[in-house]
């Protein structure tokens, strides 16, 4: 690899920023974290993904389980949704268009783009069926396509939700249908200046009522300003009917999946909290999004840890902030989140999948694989479960970075693989 | 006489070389002033100058510290004020670089650190410009 070379320099450059740090395994998960001390070398932690075919190989799952590849060659797939006949539906694109104001963001975004995919965004909707129901899936064909950037997708009462990277739109849908019947129509404008972060997560309320979208905040900590953090890091609630919104939830950095609990009702989502303050901090979470609340961003993490870096600061934003449900591990990026059902297995019953993007403000990675929260009474209960795994091999290679994860209501988890650009699909062995 | 003249010839730096450290330090005095107003304004704009304005310096020190180099490898007799304009002119540039790292840090992760910083490297600069450039006119008198 021609970058190896520049990556090596990096480690170096790592060593003297001296920062040790350990597997995900020892990271503080679960409801109550220990929180270090923060901490910031000379240089931030960087280590990126080395990008390799998975060629024969194929990730990991638990023993009982069986994972194949049902759709390859996309375009940057993110999302996907199971649609009420079980066609698949896939969201493939790339977004954001936030300008490089110092050096370092010109060399880091150079950096970070090696452990991406190289290809070009495809700014569509996928449909995936299986007609026969053999676990293949032979039809593959695009149903939507001039997108900007889509992401959060959702279907309700024959209508198809999707959250483009500026904007809510809406799909008129029939079952069956292998191509949208018209251009779409906008229901609402969501804030895309800059976006930073630029992925739109999306969900629907059991009644069809309310629409959720989940904005980013347009930098890590404030560094391009406060000004361009208005609307932004936080969860609208749209009415569907109207396109009206209100915040539902601020504070959150980076909502990058969203989804409705069954049974209560209730929104959850997983959330990428800030980098650069050491290997260990800041956890990214899975948590109910609560309306009202604010979960602490930019002026403290995990409750009142006040992050000293957003300034002029806010005591009073600080001493409202509420700590969120479940610690997944610092800088794992998890995009995506799903709850599970019986159909998945006695095992991953009860609880949510996660999807682990992976890290790279860490000298030893984490994430990169898909796991299992395990659930007790409405409420996420003891260590989460490794379900997918093999990303990241042992030899440091990337073969893919897991984004969002989709319960099929026939027994089967969805994966969107957006380095291999890879849909696979997890199901219990009968 | 003549070889003090002759000496000093030798160790005077040329236009280019005059150019690259003189312009160092404005560059990394916009780089302290625009920390003094990102310190005192909390407007990000300013710490945005302030790190490509470093950036500009560490070019053009890096410059006038390769021309200092190659003078002083050319010097025959290797001491006084050349060692001491190319060692000074070597912490600037250093120091300059773990400012310029202190920069790319995020919002108030900068302060206080990257203006203490810069306050040091301009006046290491401004000491290293003077030091260097007095040998120009020690020079003059051909």
């Amino acid at each position: 690899m021609n970058y190896s070379g520049a990556l090596t320099a990096i480690s170096v450059a790592l060593l003297l920023a001296g920062c040790g740090s350990e597997a995900d395994s020892t990271q503080a998960r679960g409801p109550d974290p220990k929180l270090p001390e923060a901490q910031r070398g000379l240089l931030p932690s960087m280590k990126i993904a080395e990008p390799v075919a998975w060629g024969d190989s194929k990730p990991t799952v638990p023993q009982g389980y069986t994972i194949s590849a049902i759709a390859t060659d996309l375009a940057i797939p993110r999302q996907t949704l199971v649609l009420p006949n079980g066609d698949i539906l896939v969201a493939e694109g790339r977004g954001g268009s936030a300008a490089k104001l110092k050096p370092k963001d010109v060399i880091a975004s150079y950096i970070k783009a090696k452990g991406n995919t190289q290809v070009k965004g495809g700014n569509r909707l996928t449909l995936l069926r299986d007609a026969d129901g053999d676990g293949t899936y032979e039809l593959k064909t695009v149903f939507a396509e001039n997108l900007n950037a889509p992401y959060g997708l959702a279907y309700a009462d024959s209508k198809l939700y999707v959250a483009n990277q500026d904007a809510l739109v809406r799909f008129d849908y029939t079952d069956g249908q292998t191509k949208a019947s018209a251009a779409p129509t906008k229901l609402a404008d969501l804030p895309s200046a800059i976006n930073h972060h630029w992925t739109k997560s999306l969900a629907i309320s059991d009644d069809g009522r309310y629409l959720y979208v989940g904005i980013g905040s347009n930098s890590n900590v404030t560094e391009r300003g406060m000004e361009v953090e208005i609307d932004r890091a936080m969860v609208w609630q749209i009415d569907a009917e109207t396109g009206a919104h209100k915040p539902y939830a601020t504070g959150i950095r980076n909502p990058t999946a969203l989804t409705i609990q069954p049974g209560t009702g209730q929104l959850w989502a997983v959330v990428n909290e800030r980098d650069e303050l050491g290997p260990d901090l800041v956890p990214d979470y899975l948590s109910s999004v609560r309306e009202g609340q604010f979960y602490g961003w930019p002026y403290s993490y995990w409750g009142q840890n006040v992050d000293p870096r957003a300034q002029p600061q806010n005591p009073e934003k600080v001493a409202a902030a509420v700590k969120p449900d479940y610690s997944l591990g610092s800088h794992v990026a998890a995009l995506g989140v799903d709850f599970s059902i019986p159909a998945m297995g006695e095992k991953f019953a009860q609880g949510a999948f996660v999807g682990e993007h992976g890290s790279w403000n860490r000298d030893n990675p984490v994430g990169y694989k898909v796991i299992f929260v395990p659930f007790a009474g409405d409420k996420p209960a003891g260590e989460p479960i490794d379900f997918a795994t093999g990303f990241r091999g042992d030899d440091g290679k990337t073969r893919g970075r897991p984004v969002g994860v989709t319960v099929d209501p026939r027994g089967a988890l969805i994966i969107a693989d957006d380095l291999a650009n890879t849909i696979w699909r997890v199901t219990p062995s009968r | 006489m003549t070889t003090t003249t002759q000496l000093a010839y030798r160790h005077r730096p040329g236009p280019l070389h005059a150019i690259f450290l003189a312009g160092t330090v404005p560059l990394f005095l916009g780089g302290l002033l625009s920390d003094i107003a990102y310190y005192q304004s909390y407007q990000i704009q300013w710490s945005n100058f302030a790190a490509w304005l470093i950036a500009g310096a560490l070019v053009f020190c890096g410059l006038a510290l390769l021309c200092a180099l190659i003078n002083l490898v050319r010097a025959e007799h290797k001491g006084g004020r050349p060692v001491v304009y190319f060692l000074l002119l070597l912490v600037t540039w250093v120091l300059g670089l773990v400012n310029a790292f202190e920069h790319a840090k995020d919002a108030w992760a900068v302060m206080p650190s990257g203006l203490i910083l810069s306050v040091i490297v301009t006046a290491l600069a401004l000491i290293a410009a003077w030091v260097g450039l007095t040998n120009l006119r020690s020079g003059g008198v051909r």
